[in-house]
């Protein structure tokens, strides 16, 4: 007779049906409340550029709200920011700012100030600058600037011009990325958007590639400022698929996969690969092979390609450079989906400038990023420099040639200096900069170990260069060293100091 | 009489297990009766094995089951969206939808190899949807086939692009002269103009800046450059500080009419929604706070958390400036509900009327008041004819809004070779203040010239006092008092008169039949083809009707 019910004295009593049946549920009910309450409460606290900004924004509201009621005039706390510009405006934590930062307060100067920092950490190349000097005191008269009223003149400065670049720009471009790519590949102008620096081309690929919330994979060790670029404003996550030197960090596709599925897992969409080719850090470049078997992952997985080939022009070694432009044009590939970052600040060394492009083949994404660049359109005046710099064809020969020479001479220099000091680097044969292994010098082999590294050449030795941390490279003790800020009398100074922390590293053991 | 199967699971006896779902129908009424009968869910299960375990489970998981149900019945479409934090999901999501659906079920059909063409994100789909609208189309009209006095006199004429012409000689008579060495610099330095610089723009240039706004609002206020950042553009301005000010889904009161380009700037990357706050011709639309105050708590109740108000002043299309106690009530507002003010001044130094321009960096210089809230934009495209130069300006005087625009600024940053030269330019002192004082008399000549013209064909306008542009009533035209009626006249302009101009639909007007005419792109020749050309369109509304 006795049933073994919970609740049972409820249910016998009075409630009966509904009771016996509502409360259970009701407790239930409260305790899924609760773990969900204790689920979320720290996420409005995270960078909150959040796809959920409601619950963030919903959880101030009440406390605007009785402000204002209580002083409906005058004086009710601070206006507050977004919360993406709250996250944005956190001072720089990354070694990578921070040691550009400290550059800036003391800057090294052979003759003035030779105590100074060196600056190892910006990937600028001030090898070649004479010859944009000479270039542009002989043409800047007859270039941008005549009093002759025609179409160059006033009205093709001052007045409103397409934002996403002069027609005159973009041949002028296609011409010249195909001159440093290779003869063969060629470039249609009307597959190319002009921005104001390579860093709004990835932001506005971004933008169009993928929605806030999902997910781009990124090869490690990337450029420290994509975290910036790529997910600041447009919500998109980016997912590091760890490279090993062993493979002389070339990305695998085993590994791109495993990311993949695991994004999958956690319930993330990825839209899309990021690939610096030729790679920033590390220097080299992709092969061939690698290339095809990115697009055949890229096409099973029905995802996008954005190859960041913004140091196309600046190799310096024997090797040759293929652009993923020229792996789509010659097969059939379904072009769609490959996109190109291109800009003018490295291989012509003149980041001032600010002039990067993108060149897709999408015609979706082509007429989207186009009204997309509203927001960062080059200056008439620069754009219409640039036309009669780049369409200036020996010029041009003649400065690819000699810029891929003056790397080279520093390179090999530099390289030399690393050997005598014992110190390992990774061969490359591309890029403004040199990946070197440090972890013979770091007292454990850890992240830890290699901030207090990267400390120690700062601080002690005065030089700055970008730990493997910055760019998220799993293994730690790599150093990226740019190269080309500095002249041929330069270099023996770095490799002294160096050798000084290297000297105090190795002491105490 | 009809049963659940839930009610059928109630037993008179547990020992008749097999026979009960039979028997139950008769045996229920009598159950009630008996003290014995004990009326739980489940009974039998409860009486037969499971005991106390299955039976708090089972209610409890059917009640689980029904949540999860509920859940993804009502979140359904809701949550398909992830770029869309903003309420302006519902077509959003439409987008979405339909796009991730598709993509998944291709790729279970075909795992490898052709996956089908590679999709975009949906707010690239949103992109390209928009811009529709006439604003935009008139301007790309016109592209294909621009008037030219000589070359193309049946072109149309641009009269929908808020652009100075008026003053081009002065800046191409200065350039000529010294242009070049202004770029290159004296000691032709090319580390001057090609390495790398803050992004958020050259100290010297943010200096010459504030010199030139303070030129153009007269010297009665300084700004102060560290204040300052400067971006590719007043878009560009608008948008990083919309970035800054809401996150996406929250929203900016806009009083209209508005600038049309305000919908792509704001709405586009950040995601912030525009609540558009009506003004009425019987104002001469000059806004309201009581109207402020009402689109406030409407949004309010409709969950939609307002975080600024966005003016133009002087008004861009009306042309109307601000007087003081406007503005005065505009910050006390701001102040009272806690949100920002975004000034957008750039016609600051183009006002051709009698009626002073009034800053707002001026009165919260004067009033002790909450500066923090109050963030202007600014550019030289209209006040130096420099549209082309692509240089805007952000001057907030909260240092996080600063802090965080001078960040975002890498997105839009000036190119160096400009701002040399707009440095040398803007510290010519002779030169800028020639300029303002030629460009406001040649805007004040042409603007009396444009509005007789409209007004011995009988069309009114308002009366303005700044910008390039006249705020014109032609509701006497138009054949039905609607939308559909002033696009239906803006089409016969655009298509018969040749003629490009703003409809203020495009402008979110909310009166139909009102029209901006941007004068400062004509020259004093073209202004008599421009009333030929309207004249010729009038007669045949008005024969019709």
């Amino acid at each position: 007779m006795r049933l073994i019910v919970p609740l049972q004295g409820v249910v016998q009593g009075r409630g009966g049906l509904l009771m016996g049946s509502l409360i259970p549920c009701a407790l239930f009910y409260f305790l899924q409340l609760y773990l969900k309450k204790r689920h979320r409460s720290p996420k409005p606290r995270s960078p909150s550029v959040s796809p959920s900004p409601s619950s963030s924004n919903l959880a101030e509201l009440p406390r605007s709200a009785s402000r204002s009621n209580l002083s409906s005039r005058g004086s009710i706390g601070p206006a507050r920011t977004s919360n993406r510009a709250t996250s944005i405006a956190k001072p720089n934590t990354s070694p990578y700012y921070v040691g550009l930062d400290r550059v800036l307060e003391d800057p090294y100067d052979r003759v003035h100030y030779p105590d100074g920092i060196i600056q190892l950490g910006l990937s600028e190349n001030r090898l070649c600058l004479d010859l944009i000097d000479e270039w542009m005191s002989e043409n800047l008269n007859n270039s941008v600037i005549r009093g002759d009223g025609g179409d160059l003149g006033i009205a093709g400065l001052a007045t409103y011009q397409p934002s996403d670049g002069l027609v005159e720009l973009k041949v002028a471009m296609a011409s010249f990325m195909s001159k440093v790519v290779s003869k063969e590949v060629s470039f249609n102008p009307s597959q190319i958007v002009i921005t104001s620096g390579a860093t709004p081309a990835i932001e506005i690929l971004c933008f169009c590639l993928a929605d806030q919330g999902n997910a781009i994979l990124v090869p490690t060790p990337y450029y420290p400022g994509f975290d910036r670029d790529m997910t600041w404003r447009t919500g998109v996550e980016l997912i590091p698929v760890h490279c090993r030197s062993t493979d002389n960090f070339i990305p695998s596709i085993t590994a791109l996969d495993q990311a993949f599925n695991q994004a999958k897992k956690r319930g993330l969409r990825v839209r899309g690969i990021l690939i610096s080719n030729p790679s920033n850090p590390v220097g080299n470049m992709l092969p061939r092979e690698t290339l095809y078997s990115l697009l055949d992952f890229a096409r099973e997985k029905n995802i996008h390609i954005l190859s960041d080939e913004i140091f196309a022009g600046s190799t310096h070694g024997n090797e040759e450079f293929v652009s993923m432009a020229e792996i789509v044009g010659e097969e059939e590939f379904d072009k769609d989906r490959v996109h190109i970052i291109y800009g003018l600040s490295k291989d012509l060394s003149i980041p001032g400038f600010r002039v990067g492009c993108i060149y897709s083949f999408n015609e979706t994404v082509l007429a989207s990023s186009k009204r997309m660049a509203r927001f960062s359109p080059v200056s008439a005046l620069t754009q219409r420099l640039l036309v009669s710099l780049l369409l200036d064809t020996r010029f041009i020969t003649k400065y690819l040639e000699t810029n891929r020479r003056r790397i080279r001479q520093v390179y090999d220099l530099f390289v030399a200096g690393l050997k005598e000091l014992g110190v390992k680097w990774t061969e490359g044969g591309a890029g403004l900069f040199c990946w070197v292994d440090m972890s013979g010098l770091i007292r454990s082999y850890s992240e830890k170990a290699e901030l207090e590294l990267f400390d120690r050449l700062l601080n002690i030795a005065k030089i700055n260069a970008t730990p493997g941390s910055a760019c998220h490279c799993i293994e730690p003790g790599w150093f990226r060293c740019c190269f080309t800020t500095l002249s041929l009398e330069d270099v023996p100074v770095v490799i002294e100091r160096i050798r000084r922390v290297a000297e105090i590293c190795k002491s105490p053991r | 009489m009809t049963r659940t199967p839930f009610f059928r699971a109630r037993l008179p006896d547990p020992d008749e297990d097999s026979r009960a779902a039979v028997t139950t129908s008769s045996g229920a009424g009598g159950g009630w009766g008996t003290a014995m009968r004990v009326i739980v869910p489940l009974q039998g299960v409860v009486q037969g094995r499971g005991g106390l375990v299955l039976g708090s489970l089972i209610p409890c998981a059917l009640c689980y089951f029904l949540q999860l149900y509920l859940k993804r019945h009502r979140s359904g479409p809701a949550r398909t969206p992830p770029p869309s934090p903003s309420s302006s999901a519902d077509h959003l999501s439409e987008v979405t939808g339909a796009v991730l659906q598709r993509s998944s079920s291709r790729a279970h059909l075909s795992p490898r190899g052709s996956g089908g063409p590679a999709h975009v994100s949906s707010r690239a789909a949103l992109i390209l949807r928009g811009g529709d609208s006439p604003y935009f189309v008139g301007l790309k009209r016109v592209e294909e086939d621009p008037y030219d006095a000589v070359a193309n006199p049946n072109g149309i004429i641009q009269l929908g692009l808020a652009e100075n012409k008026l003053c081009l000689d002065l800046v191409c008579e200065w350039l000529v002269a010294n242009g070049n060495k202004a770029m290159l610099g004296d000691e032709a330095s090319i580390s001057r103009i090609a390495t790398y610089k803050p992004l958020d723009g050259l100290m010297e240039l943010k200096m010459a800046v504030t010199d030139f706004m303070s030129q153009a609002t007269e010297r009665s206020v300084s700004f102060d450059p560290s204040q300052i950042v400067l971006t590719t553009g007043s878009t560009a301005a608008i948008e990083t500080l919309s970035f800054c000010i809401a996150d996406g889904g929250n929203a900016f009161l806009v009083p209209t009419p508005y600038y049309p380009g305000f919908d792509r700037d704001i709405k586009w990357q950040s995601g912030v929604e525009i609540i558009p706050v009506p003004c009425r011709s019987s104002d001469n639309f000059a806004l309201s706070i009581n109207a402020l105050d009402r689109a406030f708590y409407q949004a309010k109740k409709r969950g939609v958390k307002v975080r600024g108000i966005i003016i133009s002043n002087p008004s861009n299309p009306v042309g109307t400036v601000l007087s003081r106690e406007t503005l005065y009530s505009l910050i006390d507002f701001v102040t009272e509900k806690n949100i920002h003010l975004i000034c957008n001044e750039i016609f600051a130094g183009s006002t051709q009327g009698a009626e002073e321009f009034v800053s707002v960096a001026e009165i919260v210089d004067s009033e002790d008041c909450d500066r923090t809230r109050v963030h202007i934009v600014y550019g030289l495209s209209k006040d130096l004819c420099l549209t082309g130069f692509n240089v805007g300006v952000i001057y907030s005087l909260n240092e996080n809004v600063v802090a965080a625009a001078k960040k975002l600024s890498r997105f839009s940053s000036v190119s160096t070779p400009t701002q040399r030269l707009l440095i040398s330019m803007l510290s010519d002192a002779r030169f800028t203040q020639n300029f303002i004082r030629v460009n406001r008399e040649r805007l004040r000549k042409m603007y009396v010239e444009f509005l007789a013209g409209l007004k011995k064909l009988g069309i009114e306008c308002t009366k303005g006092n700044g910008g390039f542009s006249c705020w014109a009533d032609m509701s006497g035209l138009i054949r039905s008092y609607n939308e559909k009626g002033e696009i239906e006249l803006w089409d016969k302009l655009l298509n018969m008169g040749k003629i490009n101009v703003t409809p203020g639909s495009s402008c979110q007007c909310i009166e139909p039949g009102w029209f901006r005419f941007c004068f400062a792109t004509l020259s004093e020749n073209d202004v008599p083809v421009v009333m030929e050309r309207i004249r010729n369109v009038s007669e045949t509304c008005k024969s019709r009707s």
